[in-house]
């Protein structure tokens, strides 16, 4: 009986492949004997600093090997992580570490500094520095003892998703969860442990989830990609194939930008046996790209909000599909159900669209000091009145086609994905009207360039330059808006609200943004 | 369109993309981490529309984004192209 993510890691990787490479980051290879000595050490650390059990502890690194020691540090001590986006403005960074509450933030020498500048007391921070030199100080049975005392339900990690109130939701998701998940993505999607790993996203996305227990459980050996390859696709792809990545799980948008520039033929990657992609929609041209170049490689669309333990439905994409035919989202995971709930909170009739609900192990336990957003999106069953059971209302609108897979149609509020981050288009208006001369804004999404607009109303002319540096204080870089309107009033529906409609016109989206 | 010409422009386009930041002075903006990946997007997109050019792929390289010079260069590139 599993009840700890670390058990994949004991029972795993450790029990058999000990000496093998577990991580390679920037030239640098730790064993997953390393891995385990720097973690252990860390939650040594750990627990001389903090006691409270299954109080989170914030990690504020880079993504690197470092970030991996810390969080397992982090588990190894009995708490939950909490991976922090670096780039993250301060104003904003403030805000999530207030609503954390961590009792302990792990940072290294050249990152203290900011905090400092918070004025997060030098007892709250520890450098993960201590917990990487060499030899072994920590005592194994107690560690054994701390992390033994958990549950399943309790938290494994908080992951930071936008909010519109200005303030990211801390998404709580517990031990249960993930090892629901992991199960099934090694069986179904047949990971064994052969993976090299092409590691993109960053650390606080729940990509990582699948990458790191992958890795940990089965010995796979997890490249972390260095940020200027990502920058450069024609960089990335020539790295995937000097370094033997043969499994990847990225967001569309730069295999779509590979796609549009042509760039398999010039940077064959021939390695690439499975490719995963989650995040946003894959338009089908492009993907129908890689298929051709990669024929033998397994490509697979996964969905699935933060909310339901990194995803919820998947389609291994087995058949051909016309460039215009849409990507289906296709059938739930196993053990997950899902629930596809009209406006009267009744199951939609056969190809009817409705909101997709979900239900199972895999539902996060809730946002973490959030009962008002958790009550809204964590709800009853409306479907069982007779026993207390939580489902999770996704916001996303979606249908099944006659082949009984699902396709996603839209959302039914206002957040959107760009660039593989999810973005609640609510939070760039709370930071617009921040902005002194602003008086009004509204934000619209153009789909098909990729392009988030800022309308505002404002009195004075208001330079560009001067309104995305008073945004950035407030919002991290992919949630700046690329076109900003200066408009003396923004349009009206005949009820008084801003009409959304009218600015997607004139933007040139055809549909709602 | 000249060199130097373009060197102006493009200068007062990176002020409008990352306004903290003092373009002119740098030798390498990606050495100093005066932009990433996400300036990298908007970046080609907007030198794409300001230009009336399609950059390739083969193109997205560090050489041609080190500095005001490099990208000069590339965009001489293709102002030259047929």
């Amino acid at each position: 009986m599993q009840i700890n993510v670390l058990e994949y890691f004991e029972r795993g990787a450790l029990a058999g492949q000990r000496g093998k490479t577990a991580v390679l980051d920037q030239g640098r290879s730790f064993t997953f004997d390393d891995i385990a000595r720097s973690a252990k050490n860390c939650a040594a650390l750990i627990l001389e600093a903090a006691s409270v059990r299954s109080l989170p502890i914030a990690v504020f690194l880079p993504k690197s090997a470092e970030t991996i020691v810390a969080d397992l540090g982090v588990l190894y001590s009995g708490h939950c992580y909490a991976n922090l986006d670096l780039k993250s403005p301060i104003e904003r960074l403030k805000a999530t570490l207030n609503n954390l509450g961590a009792s302990l933030i792990i940072t290294s020498e050249a990152h203290a500094p900011v905090l400092h500048g918070l004025g997060v007391p030098e007892d709250r921070i520890l450098l993960v520095e201590g917990a990487m030199q060499a030899g072994v100080r920590h005592d194994e049975a107690a560690l054994c003892e701390r992390w033994h005392a958990l549950v399943d339900t309790d938290p494994l990690c908080i992951i930071h998703t936008s909010g519109s109130t200005g303030t990211p939701k801390g998404v709580v998701l517990s031990h249960r969860n993930t090892i629901d998940f992991m199960d099934w993505v090694f069986e179904r999607l047949q990971l064994q442990g052969g993976e090299i790993i092409g590691s993109l996203s960053p650390f606080y996305f729940d990509i990582y989830t699948l990458e790191l227990y992958l890795c940990l459980a089965k010995g796979a050996t997890l490249v972390i990609i260095p940020e200027q390859c990502a920058v450069f696709p024609a960089k990335l792809l020539e790295f995937v194939a000097a370094q033997g990545i043969n499994f990847v799980f990225w967001v569309p948008t730069i295999m779509v930008n590979i796609a549009n520039q042509d760039l398999l033929s010039a940077f064959p990657v021939p390695g690439l046996r499975k490719i995963f992609f989650a995040g946003e929609v894959f338009p089908t041209k492009p993907l129908n790209y890689w298929r051709r170049h990669l024929p033998a490689a397994m490509f697979v669309n996964l969905y699935g909000p933060i909310e339901i333990s990194v995803d919820c439905t998947y389609f291994v994409v087995d058949r051909d599909l016309a460039d215009d035919e849409k990507l289906p989202i296709g059938f739930p995971c196993r053990n997950t159900d899902v629930l596809i709930l009209n406006e009267q909170n009744l199951p939609v009739k056969s190809d009817e669209p409705g909101e997709l609900c979900v239900r199972g192990s895999s539902i996060a336990l809730g946002y973490w000091n959030n009962p008002e957003r958790t009550a809204q999106a964590f709800v009853q069953n409306p479907l069982n009145p007779h026993y207390p059971e939580l489902i999770y209302r996704t916001g996303d609108i979606v249908y099944r086609n006659p082949r009984g897979e699902i396709m996603i149609v839209g959302r039914k509020d206002f957040q959107i994905k760009h660039l593989g981050y999810r973005i609640d288009l609510g939070e760039i208006e709370h930071a617009a009207l921040q902005v002194a001369g602003i008086d009004n804004a509204c934000v619209v999404y153009g789909r098909d360039k990729k392009e988030i607009t800022l309308f505002f109303e404002s009195a004075e002319e208001l330079s560009a330059a001067m309104i995305r540096r008073r945004l950035a204080e407030f919002l991290p870089k992919y949630m700046l808006p690329t076109t900003l309107h200066h408009v003396d009033q923004l349009p009206r529906n005949p009820n008084g609200k801003i009409d959304r409609h009218r600015l997607a016109l004139r933007i040139g989206e055809r549909d709602e943004a | 369109m000249k060199h130097s010409t373009a060197v102006t422009a493009l200068a007062a386009l990176l002020q409008e993309i990352r306004p903290e930041h003092d373009f002119t002075a740098s030798r390498d903006f990606l050495g100093e981490g005066l932009l990433d990946s996400f300036d990298m997007i908007t970046l080609v997109a907007t030198l794409d529309k300001a230009f009336g050019i399609s950059i390739a792929g083969v193109d997205i390289v560090p050489e041609h984004f080190r500095n005001l010079d490099s990208i000069a260069a590339l965009l001489g590139k293709y102002a030259a192209a047929p």
